[in-house]
């Protein structure tokens, strides 16, 4: 399996000319392919490494290069620079809609589109390849005898000011003004529940640490530093050993994010990253991304499954989370909540 | 004989026809795409409208700026129709503060408050804007803002083309009714034209009366001009025949003239010689005045047939009155008439054509029939016609085919020494079929020939 994978690991200083910043590029495939498609993403290697590798086996001949680079240089790579990708796949929702929304994505073919579900697409531009939920991890040190799992964000509210000696500066949670994830996932909060000021306050209240990473906030949560970590992404979580700390889906609600992809208007091989797409949508290619990361596969019947599961809205509303001064205005109101005197 | 050049009336009122209903069609299809295409429009701009207003009426100064309220609610709304692209800008005191600042501003400034809309090409895409105005006190001055709110239209397109097709659907099918419908209109509107070519048609060959047949009043002016035509063409044939009637009348009254001087002659000259000459004179002048009698009986059949001055009159009667004029004749050959007819024939025709039709079968038998023989004369009803058959056992047709017979100026080739102008038999033939009976001659068994004059009876 691994006879036709060349691995080159970090291949930082071979890349010409790239103005955005990438943490990662991994070549797969022959070392000449007669076609070599790129993919630009933010989801790490290794999670789509055996859907790749399944794929360049059924393609002989082909070639992927797999560029990871955070959702903000995503962003600019594609809308500023203009960089020659072939597919885009991001885990930053607005980001992505902005793309499709501003004219940078490649219609789909229709009956790549049509076998989607309405909230996993976006017209025929932009279709979710993963969904994942935005958890609570508790550290197994976080409950006393006796206390129970919180369950709903009012549970948690009500465990954090019980305790403040236990929990003060053992909290984290994402910075929104340092990620946007964690300012997505706050906005949309927001939106849906009046309790996330309140859980805000108690979290400012108790000093808590803001962190620009989901894998940062898992590490710490581990190591025993924190003790709850809240809007954690459940791939990260669950991809990792979980001994020693419980994963939370609140029931009141839990946020679900859809990775999605896109093919960029300059796409050089546009057929392949269809083809690819394709291959990562099939049954087979989504059973895998399971199998390997804990990433559930897209599908409808996992919110009939889990009623408190919101997959987060696929459409322009997203704009609005991008709007510099709504941004400024909701930012302020975070630290507001987040320092109190 | 060459056809006139021909071309379908039917094949072009259908060809007409076709080509407006697909007009028609079109015609329907574009209006329906061009009123959809409004309304979809008119409904979206009030939802862009309103949504362009909401966000400029909700600004506002606070310490430290001015805050804007961009609802993800407001653009998951404005995007949800046809899942358009939205694109917005919003301007104080002429800087762009946040959004698209490469939007494109209206081409006048809106009034307050209320939303100017305008269509602009945008990026890769062509874009409906709402622009809304509005002041703002910002640090105690009034500064003007300016909204604007876009998105993509193509739900709107997809709208007007589906409803476009539908209507082009419908368009095509009124378009399939009008076919047939078509085949049929042209049918009944060239109905009267068959009609009337059918009516002419039939007519017999010398049925010149005037076209009086229903016809549609577009067809009167070629009905009219049927009509005169028809009439040039009897007058010429009645002044042919005038002609001929005036010449024969000129011809017989000296013919009479000459036999009466001839018979006077004879009966004073006491010398053999002269006498027999004289009687050769009286002979030939004879068959002259009959010959001159038959060309006017000809020419008299020929006209009233024309005519066609029919009464009521009975076939019987007649017959028995023509038998007892040449009842003479007969009896100058001893040549028995044995009359054995109905007691009434009731039938319409002309007199005149039936007199001169019965006289010239008589007058033939009793010419070709030798003397102390017998002419057997019966009239009777048969089927739906009066017949009447003369009988005699003269020379009979001498093997010729009796149609060869009822030629003008045909005679038999055992005619021999019996003086005629063949033309007795042609007038029979005419009479009775311009009164719609018919003649027939055929020879007898035993000799003879047996002539047969049918009318049809009332």
């Amino acid at each position: 399996m691994r006879g036709i994978l060349f691995a080159f690991g970090l291949m930082l200083c071979a890349l010409p000319a790239l103005a955005f910043d990438i943490e990662a590029t991994q070549d797969f495939g022959p070392e000449a392919p007669l076609q070599r498609l790129s993919v630009l993403s933010t989801t790490d290697t290794a999670i789509l490494e055996p859907v790749i590798t399944a794929w360049l086996e059924r393609n002989p001949g082909l070639g992927l290069r797999y560029v990871m680079a955070s959702s903000q240089e995503v962003y600019r790579a594609i809308a500023e620079e203009g960089a020659a990708f072939d597919l885009v796949i991001s885990s930053a929702m607005d980001l992505q809609m902005k793309l499709a929304n501003d004219g940078h994505a490649l219609a789909l073919p229709a009956d790549l589109v049509a076998g989607q579900p309405v909230w996993a697409r976006w017209r025929d531009l932009l279709v979710s390849v993963a969904q994942e939920p935005v958890v609570l991890i508790l550290s197994d040190s976080a409950l006393r005898a006796g206390e129970e799992v919180p369950r709903t964000r009012r549970d948690l509210i009500a465990l954090l000011r019980d305790n403040p000696e236990r929990f003060r500066g053992r909290v984290g949670t994402y910075d929104p003004a340092e990620s946007g994830a964690g300012y997505l996932f706050a906005a949309q909060d927001a939106r849906l529940s009046d309790t996330f000021w309140r859980l805000a306050e108690v979290m400012g209240r108790l000093d808590a640490r803001l962190y620009c990473c989901s894998v940062d906030m898992i590490e710490a949560v581990r190591a025993g530093q924190l003790l709850v970590g809240y809007n954690v992404l459940g791939l990260y979580a669950l991809a990792g050993h979980s001994e020693g700390l419980t994963v939370v889906e609140l029931e009141d609600f839990t946020l679900t994010l859809l990775r999605t992809g896109l093919v960029p208007r300059m796409a050089p091989e546009p057929e392949a990253a269809v083809g690819f797409l394709r291959y990562l949508l099939s049954q087979e290619a989504q059973a895998l991304i399971a199998r390997g990361s804990g990433l559930a596969a897209v599908e409808a019947a996992a919110f009939e499954r889990n009623p408190h599961l919101r997959p987060i809205r696929l459409d322009p509303g997203l704009l609005a989370n991008l709007d510099p001064v709504s941004r400024q205005r909701f930012l302020a109101e975070w630290r507001a909540a987040m320092e109190q005197p | 004989m060459a056809r006139p050049v021909a071309f379908s009336l039917r094949r072009r009122l259908v060809g007409q026809l076709l080509a407006l209903a697909a007009v028609l069609a079109l015609v329907l299809s574009l209006a329906v795409r061009i009123g959809a295409e409004r309304a979809a429009q008119a409904t979206l701009d009030a939802v862009l409208g309103s949504a362009a207003l909401a966000l400029a009426e909700e600004m506002r100064a606070e310490e430290g700026g001015v805050v804007i309220d961009v609802q993800p609610a407001t653009f998951s709304m404005l995007a949800a129709m046809g899942e358009e692209r939205i694109f917005y800008r919003v301007d104080i005191g002429g800087q762009t503060v946040t959004g698209y600042g490469d939007l494109p501003l209206p081409e006048g400034l809106p009034t307050t408050l209320a939303p100017v809309f305008y269509t602009v090409p945008f990026r890769d895409a062509r874009i409906r804007v709402a622009a809304v105005a509005r002041s703002l006190r910002v640090e105690g001055r009034a500064s003007p803002v300016l909204v604007l709110l876009g998105q993509t239209r193509e739900g709107q397109g997809a709208i007007a083309a589906r409803l476009g097709w539908q209507a082009a659907a419908l368009g095509l099918a009124v378009f399939l009714v009008a076919i047939p419908l078509a085949l049929l209109v042209a049918r009944s509107l060239t109905a009267p034209i068959d009609r009337l070519a059918e009516a002419v048609g039939r007519r017999g060959p010398r049925d010149l009366r005037p076209v009086r047949d229903p016809a549609p009043r577009e067809l009167l002016p070629f009905v009219t001009a049927l009509n005169s035509f028809i009439g040039r063409l009897r007058g010429t044939l009645s002044q042919t025949e005038t002609f001929i009637a005036e010449a024969a009348h000129h011809i017989r009254t000296p013919l009479a003239v000459m036999r009466n001087e001839a018979e006077l002659a004879l009966r004073q000259s006491g010398e053999e010689a002269t006498r027999a000459r004289l009687r050769g004179l009286i002979r030939s002048a004879d068959d002259a005045a009959r010959s001159a009698g038959q060309l006017l009986d000809h020419a008299t059949v020929l006209y009233r047939a024309d005519q066609a001055d029919w009464a009521r009159l009975d076939l019987a009667e007649m017959v028995r009155a023509v038998a007892a004029r040449l009842a003479p004749a007969s009896e100058m050959k001893d040549i028995d008439l044995v009359l054995d007819i109905a007691p009434a024939l009731p039938c319409e025709g002309d007199a005149v054509l039936i007199e001169a039709a019965l006289r010239n079968i008589l007058d033939n038998a009793i010419k070709y029939s030798p003397p102390d023989t017998v002419v057997e004369i019966t009239a009777r009803i048969e089927g739906e016609t009066a017949l009447v058959r003369i009988s005699d056992r003269g020379r009979g047709l001498g093997g010729a085919a009796p149609e060869r017979l009822l030629r003008r100026f045909r005679r038999g080739d055992n005619v021999g020494d019996v003086t005629g102008s063949g033309l007795g038999l042609t007038i029979v033939e005419q009479a009775a079929s311009a009164m719609g009976g018919s003649f027939r001659l055929r020879a007898r068994e035993g000799g003879g020939a047996c002539a047969e004059f049918c009318l049809p009876l009332v």
